[in-house]
């Protein structure tokens, strides 16, 4: 091969003689001294902003620091808490069933399904809460029995339903709605072909759903479900419509209507509600990791890759000597870290 | 779906009573969708242990025959039963009865069948993608079922891959894997849906060689393929399809080096 080599022989700046390894580039990088300037009168902005609240006697921070633990507001962050939980557990399993119907071949359990997200997504959720707030005015009595007929057990709205009852039932119903479309798009984006080849395993169709398409669709429901969760922790604050008072928000304007001090008790009730989103945040991060399996984890490859590119990393500090010694092979990424230690096998 | 009359066929399957059915008897089978006819009136008998392989030209119906099989396509006339059984119907006092998804499965997992895309499950290792229709479908105890699981493995060459998801294995181990997954049903007849179609060309020869030593072990074998030199060495008998009919059956050496109808022999000139 090196004898039809076209070079011409005079040349100096040519690199040495083995053709077969390519010299890496070593080039001066392209400042950006724009960036530079703008990240610094942003973090300028910032700071000035926060040394500005900082001593801002509005904000009152030794109010914020006496009311943080208070009895009373760490009460009301248990029952938002509460709240969030149960509704969304509520709107989980509802918008499963609503996704399910959606997808059926009947057309009237389809049409229903939409009905429900018709009616459900299309009206204010404050709205909702206060239709439920009125529920006794409207149904005085729970009958159970057979239609038209006299009742087996009847019970009175307003001693069977608490405001709390009330509250998570308005919550979880409309949320349900979403939750119906986040899991529809999650069933529809797993591959046709896993359903094909767990029927032709002779699976049933539940097996089916539980064991191959709900697993893998959880990768695409988990994300959006998180953003439902921490939505739902902050919509809390609206269940006042019910009126259900027992909750941060509400907990907090309060307190506040008795000190005439409302800002601190509003900064409480929002470091409450980020402390409860980063703790959701980090939940979900987790559960990502766990439904990623298999599909998501392919920096897992240490059995193939480990002992492949983990020795030419090894390599890479010998460039940057001005003779390029070329033990390096020619596909070295500039900026690899070293994979994990394959030692971890299982 | 009006063209069903079983009345008008009753004739065979009174005349093989006497003898073992044969494995797979489609008569008169079609297949529409829409207005589409993809199928046109199929008759095929397959045997027991025979090894019988479909070719033809995309969209000539090879695929949709294959499905119709285990009943993931519903015919639109004919009959076709596997051992004997009716697929996907029930008859009694000369009606037809449609199965109750419940005895679909159960006719399923007597059949087994390979996928062009391999249809892994992508959350579960090798193992547990053998693993999983025996212990779901069928019951079986768990530290049973591994131990067959991992005996077909190594059946197909894939001892050490077993806790390897499938992501994490080539297309040709992949296949290889969905083979022994199949097998696990300890089914009576195999299905190959272009086994070998969306493999790279290097990898193919593996899953061949798989396919070529479950022919040997007597497997009841139907593969769609476009693998000539396959057809030629494994299998029992040919079957060319075109435009939804059998356009040539028969011998495969014969069909291949010699073949009669001309559409076989376009066909073969661009394949061979």
């Amino acid at each position: 091969m090196s004898t039809t080599n076209p070079k011409p022989t005079g040349g100096a700046t040519l690199p040495p003689t083995e053709p077969a390894h390519s010299v890496p580039i070593k080039a001066i990088k392209l400042r950006h001294p724009w960036r530079m300037v703008f990240a610094i009168l942003l973090v300028l902005v910032f700071v000035s902003v926060l040394v500005d609240a900082a001593f801002r006697p509005a904000y009152d921070w030794p109010a914020v620091g006496t009311y943080l633990f208070d009895r009373r507001i760490s009460q009301a962050a248990v029952v938002t808490l509460q709240l969030t939980v149960y509704s969304m557990v509520i709107a989980i399993i509802l918008g499963v069933i609503l996704a399910v119907m959606r997808l059926s071949p009947n057309p009237v359990v389809k049409s229903l399904a939409w009905f429900y997200l018709w009616v459900f997504r299309g009206t204010p959720v404050y709205v909702q809460l206060t239709i439920w707030g009125l529920i006794s005015l409207i149904y005085s009595t729970i009958d159970i029995g057979i239609p038209f007929m006299d009742p087996w057990v009847s019970f009175s709205t307003n001693a069977a339903l608490s405001t709390f009852t009330i509250a998570i039932i308005g919550l979880a119903l409309n949320e349900a709605a979403y939750m119906a479309e986040i899991v529809r798009a999650g069933l529809l984006a797993v591959d046709p072909g896993q359903e094909e080849a767990a029927t032709a395993l002779g699976m049933s169709w539940s097996q089916t759903m539980t064991r191959v398409i709900l697993p893998q669709s959880m990768r695409v429901i988990i994300p959006p479900t998180g953003n439902e969760v921490i939505s739902m922790l902050k919509t809390t604050s609206l269940v006042t419509a019910v009126p259900f008072s027992f909750e941060l928000f509400t907990r907090s304007r309060d307190i506040s209507a008795e000190t005439f001090n409302p800002i601190p008790l509003l900064i409480v009730a929002s470091i409450w509600y980020l402390f409860f989103t980063s703790i959701l945040m980090v939940g979900q991060y987790f559960l990502e990791k766990r439904f990623a399996r298999g599909v998501g984890d392919r920096q897992d490859d240490k059995k193939d890759l480990g002992t492949g590119t983990g020795v030419v990393t090894g390599v890479v500090p010998v460039v940057g000597s001005g003779q390029p010694t070329v033990i390096v092979p020619p596909t070295i990424k500039p900026k690899t870290t070293p994979p994990t230690n394959p030692g971890g096998q299982s | 779906m009006s063209d069903m009359n079983p009345s008008a066929r009753n004739t065979p399957a009174a005349a093989s009573v006497a003898t073992a059915p044969p494995m797979v008897l489609a008569e008169q089978v079609s297949k529409s969708f829409g207005s589409n006819e993809v199928l046109k009136s199929i008759s095929l008998e397959v045997k027991r242990g025979e090894v019988m392989c479909l070719v033809g030209p995309s969209g000539s119906g090879k695929s949709t025959f294959l499905r119709c099989i285990n009943h993931l396509e519903v015919l639109s006339a004919g009959r076709l039963s596997v051992d004997g059984e009716l697929i996907g119907y029930r008859e009694a006092n000369g009606k037809l009865y449609e199965m109750a998804p419940k005895e679909a499965a159960r006719q399923r997992r007597d059949i087994g069948m390979v996928f062009q895309r391999f249809n892994l499950f992508p959350h579960m290792t090798a193992l547990q993608n053998v693993m999983e229709a025996p212990i779901r479908v069928k019951g079986l105890p768990k530290a049973q079922v591994e131990q067959t699981a991992r005996a077909l493995l190594a059946r197909v060459g894939l001892a050490e891959r077993a806790e390897y998801y499938p992501a994490h294995l080539s297309g040709g181990q992949q296949q290889r894997v969905a083979i022994a997954r199949a097998l696990a049903m300890e089914p009576k007849l195999m299905l190959f849906d272009e086994p070998t179609s969306a493999l790279d060309p290097e990898l193919v020869g593996e899953v061949l060689d798989v396919m070529k030593g479950l022919a040997k072990s007597g497997m009841t074998m139907i593969v769609v393929t476009h693998e000539m030199g396959f057809a030629k060495e494994v299998a029992d008998s040919l079957v060319f399809m075109d435009g939804g009919v059998v356009v040539e059956a028969g011998d495969p050496d014969e069909i291949l080096t010699n073949p009669q109808h001309r559409r076989t022999q376009a066909f073969l000139s661009k394949v061979l």
